[in-house]
């Protein structure tokens, strides 16, 4: 489905201040795979899915989806077939705009814009419809503009939107870690139940071990660019959230407190 | 009374006219957040190409087309040199509007050039017997209504909320799927082709077009922008382009008002234009904040 090979991927490459955020790394997604992705700050985790969705391109390696090499197509081309929810719940949506105006947006990723009505009726049933299932009442404030929205308001829509028109891959980067708990928690339910549902190829950065057990059929974990654990079905239904901290300590034996990662 | 009937006619027409310019102003500053001074060049770049073209005897309105297309163009060299050169917007849109100070005179072949007996817009109304300092408000009028109504229109179609989310959160447009640069460079040319518009009636109007007309342009569009802003709203989209509109309005009777006045051996010259236009935009920009203070919001 995604081939990465060999990715590669420096941040001011030749300065003192170089990183080396993707140190060769190679990743084979299948079709219907959801892999939820953990590591410590700094990791790449977010280099990695920005290079998929194609924010920036890799210095080095190739990006295939489905055999086809797109490692230089430029973001908004990719956009046909990714579907993406960023961190700050403000990056997803547009709040000038209304709701029904941004799912309209959506409906048109990958697809040309033209001079026909921006929303037309007929949308309007078909997004209400979409939008009762998350239980919000936004069914019945699709001319509201959407700045009125609170965060997980917003985040939910975007996930909405992220999919209205079906993603080849969805790439979930840290999607509820600026939402409070139980606004995270509704938002994690609706990522479980749509892609169980739908069965979206998805890969999910998070901080939180007990998600990235809990959620998906594949487990990866990043370490200075490169995966240094991928668990999958059994074997990641084994897993515990100290077994996760004993593997990290086994294959760095370093320090692993300085950072965000929840081990409560 | 602070103005008679011809002066207050006289403002409305030139609130009408440069109001075109306006909207263009109000689609590159508020819908794409693309500070763009190209029009100081492209207003004058409209009135040369009109004036040269209705000089070899083309009918004045088909003028205004071509005007338009020059426009176009020039909008579209400052979006390319700043999405495809990384030129900031800032600078792209200086050096087009000083390239633009050289081109306008090529195309007249001469720093201005005269309409005096030529065809102009306003001339089938002056012979259907209707006096000149109601023909120009009544034309001008229908073409910038017409044009307001076909921004507000446009910013409804699917490219045209492309456009307003470019401006508002380019990042959420490109994850859609959307080019950004092709919706900069469509939109910083559409906003050209309407100050070139408006350049084009203005040189008709006038029965000139000078290369330094366009000088403060810019400062006169994003005036009438606030000034609109803060008199009519801009909660929609609807409301800003009639605001952008009212606006214009507004701001050339206020100018028409304070050139008017007379305090004692006081008055007002043209050449104090850009002090008064100065403390206009201050008081539009201030007095929402005052009125917040004076009358606070019951909780």
């Amino acid at each position: 489905m995604i081939n990465l090979k060999n990715l590669t991927k420096y941040f001011h490459q030749g300065s003192v201040n170089q990183v080396l955020a993707l140190n060769d790394l190679s990743l084979n997604v299948d079709d219907g795979d959801f892999i939820t992705v953990i590591g410590s700050n700094g990791a790449g985790k977010s280099t990695l899915l920005n290079c998929i969705a194609g924010s920036f391109f890799p210095d080095k390696g190739k990006i295939l989806l489905k055999e086809q090499d797109i490692t230089t197509w430029a973001e908004y081309r990719r956009a046909a077939f990714v579907g993406r929810v960023f961190q700050d719940p403000l990056l997803g949506t547009c709040a000038e705009l209304s709701i029904e105006q941004n799912m309209a947006l959506a409906a048109k990723r990958g697809a040309k814009r033209g001079l026909g009505r921006g929303v037309r009726s007929k949308d309007r049933s078909r997004f209400s419809q979409a939008l009762k299932p998350l239980g919000l009442g936004l069914e019945d404030r699709l001319k509201d503009s959407v700045g009125l929205l609170s965060g997980g308001q917003r985040q939910a829509l975007t996930m909405l939107m992220a999919t209205i028109v079906r993603p080849e891959i969805l790439l979930l980067d840290e999607h509820t870690a600026a939402l409070d708990p139980k606004t995270a928690h509704q938002i994690l339910d609706l990522t479980r139940n749509m892609v169980k549902e739908h069965k979206f190829t998805t890969l999910m950065v998070t901080h939180n071990m007990h998600h990235a057990l809990n959620l998906g059929n594949r487990l990866i974990m990043l370490h200075r660019g490169q995966i240094i654990l991928d668990i999958s079905d059994e074997e990641k239904k084994s897993y515990t959230v100290e077994d996760l901290v004993a593997r990290f300590y086994e294959i760095q034996g370093e320090e692993f407190s300085s950072d965000r990662i929840l081990l409560a | 009374m602070f103005m008679n009937m011809y002066a207050f006619m006289g403002a409305v027409e030139q609130g009408f006219v440069y109001g075109i310019m306006v909207l263009g102003v109000y689609l590159t500053f508020r819908v794409l957040d693309f500070p763009d001074l190209t029009v100081d060049g492209s207003l004058p770049l409209g009135a040369s190409v009109s004036a040269v073209a209705v000089g070899y005897g083309i009918d004045p309105f088909f003028s205004c087309f071509l005007a338009m297309g020059a426009g176009f163009l020039a909008g579209m060299v400052t979006a390319v040199l700043n999405t495809k050169l990384k030129i900031l917007h800032l600078l792209a849109s200086i050096l087009t509007m000083i390239a633009l100070y050289s081109i306008n005179i090529r195309i007249m072949g001469g720093p201005n050039v005269s309409l005096l007996g030529k065809d102009i817009v306003i001339d089938p109304l002056i012979n259907a017997g209707i006096p000149g300092y109601l023909a120009a408000p009544i034309i001008f009028g229908i073409i910038s209504v017409a044009v307001t109504g076909m921004i507000i229109w446009f910013l409804h179609t699917e490219f045209g909320l492309c456009m307003q989310a470019a401006g508002n959160n380019p990042r959420m447009i490109i994850s859609q799927g959307v080019n950004t640069h092709f919706v900069i460079i469509t939109g910083v040319g559409l906003s050209n082709a309407l100050v070139a518009l408006s350049g084009a009636l203005v040189a008709q109007n006038q029965g000139a077009s000078d290369v330094n007309m366009g000088v403060g342009t810019i400062v006169a569009g994003l005036a009438s922008v606030i000034v609109g802003e803060t008199v009519f709203g801009n909660h929609s989209v609807v409301r800003a382009c009639i605001a952008a509109l009212g606006g214009s309005i507004i701001y050339r009777l206020t100018i028409a008002l304070a050139l008017g006045l007379k305090w004692g051996k006081f008055s007002f010259t043209p050449s104090d234009l850009n002090l008064i236009t100065a403390l206009l935009v201050i008081a539009a920009l201030t007095a929402p904040k005052i009125k917040a203070k004076l009358m606070p919001k019951r909780l």
